[in-house]
């Protein structure tokens, strides 16, 4: 305490840069959540859901394809059952990401652990998956700053489509409709860190096209993430038994 | 009848939607212990998100406007390509999504693409 002010200076602009680090982590999925939300939004006001129920999917749900499955199936009928069953379908590849990024997570408290579970989409577990995997060291501030403001977002997006779904018709001469995709062409390549990975991501993308045409429904990014990454393994394990490589120690990065 | 009663079917489906994401979610981050898994499945959970990355990314980039498409007139795909490289030249995230949507509005504005 010999110097309170200049301490207390340091740590605010610290916690500021790291509350900005998030900020900006959340930039771009911001930038695709917005209109995606929005249109969500239009989509649940036509399928019969009433604007308060449509932003309080997005609080508590929190899942794109999912809430556009929820909304889609309720408009054409389905029963609760049954499309409970297809959003559980549609986001069980988080069950995956979730385990993946567990190990990262580790020194989090319980509670803390929880909250960045309820909040992860495909989009937040990009972003902070391939800065683990780049050396960032944890800082809850910048992990929460990213997904709250993400979440932010979905919900601010959902209530705008909802009331105001007949403002905007066409948000494609933006190219806003591809912010998501380029967001992941961006996160994708460091993911190609060796040439097996390499070679598991063009495997991954081929199985869930596959699948895809070929009637799977909603398993296909499940099944062919499963199918891919025990391949991958496989490979890796083979070739680390032939050089009499130690396997039990870190991960196949 | 009551708001809450016209809408309690799907109340109960929103609820019952919130408990399936929710708890594959948060299920492995709470509970999953790295340090007891046996290695085969560490090194698999390793390729678990460049798997899953690219598996999302090749039903978003070879499907366009609702339809597979493998040909020039799929903007997502042609788009796709000058994106990878600039993303692999100079590993830059921001300049990466720059270029991939900057594509995308161009090949609309010129009136190639629909």
């Amino acid at each position: 305490m010999s110097c309170p002010a200049e301490t207390g200076n340091d740590a605010q602009t610290a916690s500021a840069s790291l509350f900005w680090e998030g900020a900006r982590r959340a930039l771009p999925i911001v930038l695709g959540y917005v209109p995606v939300a929005f249109a969500f939004g239009v989509l649940a006001v036509k399928s019969h859901i009433p604007p308060s129920l449509a932003i309080a999917m997005s609080m508590l749900i929190f899942a794109g394809s999912g809430q556009f499955v929820l909304a889609g199936l309720w408009g054409a009928g389905a029963g609760a059952l049954s499309v409970i069953v297809a959003v559980f379908v549609v986001n069980l590849r988080h069950l995956l990401m979730s385990a993946a990024i567990a190990p990262h997570l580790a020194p989090l408290p319980r509670w803390q652990r929880a909250l960045f579970g309820f909040e992860m989409t495909d989009e937040t577990f990009g972003v902070h998956i391939t800065a683990f995997q780049h050396g960032w060291k944890l800082a809850a501030t910048t992990l929460f700053t990213c997904n709250v403001t993400a979440q932010l977002s979905w919900i601010g997006g959902t209530a705008l489509g909802a009331f105001f779904g007949g403002l905007i018709t066409d948000v494609k001469p933006l190219g806003l409709d591809y912010a998501l995709t380029a967001m992941f062409l961006a996160l994708v390549v460091p993911q190609c860190s060796s040439r097996l990975h390499l070679l598991t991501g063009i495997f991954a993308a081929v199985l869930s096209l596959g699948f895809k045409m070929a009637g799977m429904g909603q398993w296909n990014v499940v099944a062919a993430t499963i199918v891919a990454a025990t391949a991958g393994t496989a490979l890796f394990l083979r070739r680390a038994r032939r050089e009499g490589r130690d396997i039990t120690s870190g991960g196949a990065a | 009848m009551s708001w809450l009663a016209q809408h309690a079917e799907l109340i109960v489906c929103i609820l019952g939607c919130m408990l399936v994401t929710a708890v594959p979610r948060m299920g492995p981050v709470m509970y999953l212990r790295a340090d007891s898994l046996p290695p085969a499945l560490r090194h698999w959970l390793s390729f678990v998100p460049v798997s899953v990355m690219a598996a999302l990314l090749g039903q978003d980039i070879f499907f366009y406007n609702g339809a597979f498409s493998l040909s020039w007139t799929n903007l997502y795909l042609v788009a796709a390509v000058p994106s990878l490289l600039v993303a692999w030249r100079t590993r830059s995230f921001f300049g990466t999504i720059a270029v991939a949507m900057g594509c995308v509005a161009a090949g609309r504005a010129l009136g190639v693409w629909q």
